[in-house]
């Protein structure tokens, strides 16, 4: 397949690729830390986490046009505030959702599975009805429109290096809250013996509450990060919680460090063979490596080397 | 079953409130009651042992005590506050502290960072320094990870975590179990040493006799969710208590 480009065209195609493949990484990173991180410490698999992520996208979609129509001065700055909002919107959602329905099901996996499904249905209807049926585009303000011109055959887009700069930040900013903040130190212990944490004097229901909020606010802010690869329609997020699963498990559950790597190489690989091949194909090949490894490696790429 | 002294004996100086007061207390797993009424005070400064065999209640006791399992009837009082319909973390800020059979350290942490798990209900940040001073194998190791040490040490690591939240009451399941007698000696004196010098009421559940002995004031032997023996330490009859431990 390679046959028909020289070898400076190769090159350049990788590295396009390469960054292309970055903003779906930041996407799948931001997605993949929340439903971590919830998996993490409560046990429940957040079906829903899609919706919670398409809520991003369209709170970044009303911001883009509240400030088009009203406010066409500070429109270039938007961006910042609509990720602000998306994260607080999805956020403050999902600390309804825990308090009204997950908190009564922590004992019971698979009946989560189900309520966080039949949430995701909730959402996505509730979203056709509010925003129609049609999917709909941001208007991103000029800046982060252009892109570098790094070689003769190399471009790299803005919106691309924003996003990815803005996943950066966030990566680290939730590694710093979970590894040196007393809420992170709290969130470990849960994670690690729920009810130990509780006879040592942790609020477990606080702290789930708050995780299960943060959780929700990344996917949100995945959801503005997403405006900028795809436009947003009711069922969007379904299309992505699958992949975000498998990055997970294949991240090694409950390492931060694995769930980047895995991120990192799942969407390169997918976004560097979609080049070459059909977007079906690229994914039956990078899923067929992903099983492959999982077989050799069940526990993930990543895990912890401690005695239990 | 018909040697069962009389509960209301007192133990501490008359007139003192008792750290912890229990009365008829009830604790059950689904429909099969496990505790059938367990009456219990202890007073300030007290080491009370409970012993039993396997399966008796002790574990039960203690969970019950702690707010893990749910009383089905009964109050539990800390220093005069009622915390039966308290969850585990409020009745570690009304003063109870508890170190579990299996000492449960949180294995993917650091030993200090186990230890300020512990701080939360005080509100303070730093890991006080009189904790490591009473257990200096903790500061030497305090960036391992809790799960790489060995029982002994994460013995003292679970009694350090619960130390941190400063209780009034300390809880210990089965201290001794898994490990080796050298340590179990210290270990008996280091509970000594916390009484005297922190004046917690200390209630350890065990089925070692002679553990028991050298740190208990009083000793109850609870068989099939009932305490059907007390006595204090200066009274305690071996043979007498040993009868109930035997298999």
């Amino acid at each position: 397949m390679f046959g028909e480009y020289s070898l400076g065209d190769l090159g350049a195609i990788f590295a396009m690729q390469g960054f292309a493949g970055l903003i779906l990484f930041s996407v799948y990173v931001l997605m993949a830390l929340g439903l971590a991180i919830i998996f993490g410490q409560m046990g429940v698999i957040n079906m829903a986490h899609g919706e919670f992520m398409i809520l991003g996208a369209y709170v970044t979609y009303l911001c883009s046009g509240f400030f088009q129509a009203h406010l066409p001065g500070i429109f270039p700055a938007y961006f910042f505030l609509a990720m602000a909002l998306a994260f607080v919107a999805a956020g403050l959602l999902g600390m309804v959702v825990e308090w009204a329905l997950i908190r009564h099901l922590y004992k019971r996996p698979l009946d989560t599975l189900l309520a966080t499904w039949g949430l995701s249905l909730i959402l996505q209807q509730a979203y056709r009805s509010i925003f129609g049926a049609r999917e709909v585009g941001v208007e991103l303000p000029s800046w982060m429109m252009g892109s570098v011109q790094a070689t003769d055959t190399i471009e790299i887009p803005i919106n691309g290096l924003f996003v990815m700069a803005i996943t950066v930040l966030i990566t680290l900013a939730v590694a710093g809250l979970l590894f040196a903040s007393r809420y992170g130190k709290q969130v470990r212990a849960v994670m690690q013996n729920r009810v130990m944490a509780g006879a040592v004097g942790i609020d477990t229901g606080r702290v789930d509450r708050l995780t299960f909020g943060l959780g929700c606010g990344i996917a949100g802010v995945a959801g503005s990060a997403f405006t900028m690869i795809g436009s947003t329609g009711p069922t969007s997020g379904q299309l992505y919680i699958v992949d975000t699963f498998l990055i997970v498990v294949f991240g090694g559950a409950a390492s931060l460090l694995g769930t980047i790597a895995s991120a990192f190489s799942i969407s390169q690989t997918q976004s560097t063979l979609e080049f070459f091949l059909s977007g079906s194909t690229a994914k039956v090949i990078t899923l067929l490596a992903v099983v492959a490894i999982l077989m050799l490696r069940p526990q993930g790429l990543f895990t912890l080397k401690v005695r239990r | 079953m018909l040697q069962t002294v009389p509960a209301s004996a007192p133990v501490a100086a008359p007139g003192a409130a008792p750290m912890l007061a229990v009365t008829d207390l009830h604790a059950a797993y689904g429909q099969s009651e496990v505790l059938h009424g367990i009456d219990l005070t202890v007073a300030p400064g007290e080491i009370v042992a409970v012993m039993g065999r396997n399966g008796m209640g002790k574990s039960t006791l203690m969970r019950t005590l702690m707010g893990i399992l749910p009383a089905r009837g009964g109050t539990i009082r800390v220093d005069g506050h009622d915390v039966t319909a308290l969850k585990s973390h409020q009745r570690v800020a009304r003063g109870l502290a508890y170190v579990p059979q299996g000492r449960m350290i949180f294995s993917a942490m650091t030993v200090q960072e186990n230890i300020e798990t512990g701080l939360t209900v005080t509100g303070e940040s730093k890991v006080p320094g009189d904790l490591y001073a009473m257990f200096p194998v903790l500061l030497e190791m305090k960036g391992r990870r809790g799960g790489n040490l060995s029982g002994g040490q994460q013995q003292q690591l679970a009694i350090a975590r619960a130390l941190a939240s400063r209780p009034k009451v300390l809880l210990l399941d089965e201290p001794t179990e898994g490990i080796q007698p050298s340590i179990i000696r210290e270990m008996g004196r280091t509970l000594k040493k916390i009484r005297d010098e922190r004046g917690l009421s200390i209630v350890v559940s065990e089925q070692v006799l002679s553990f028991a002995l050298d740190i208990a004031d009083r000793v109850l032997v609870i068989e099939n969710g009932s305490i059907v023996h007390e006595d204090l330490r200066a009274d305690v009859d071996e043979a007498t208590v040993a009868r109930y431990l035997s298999v």
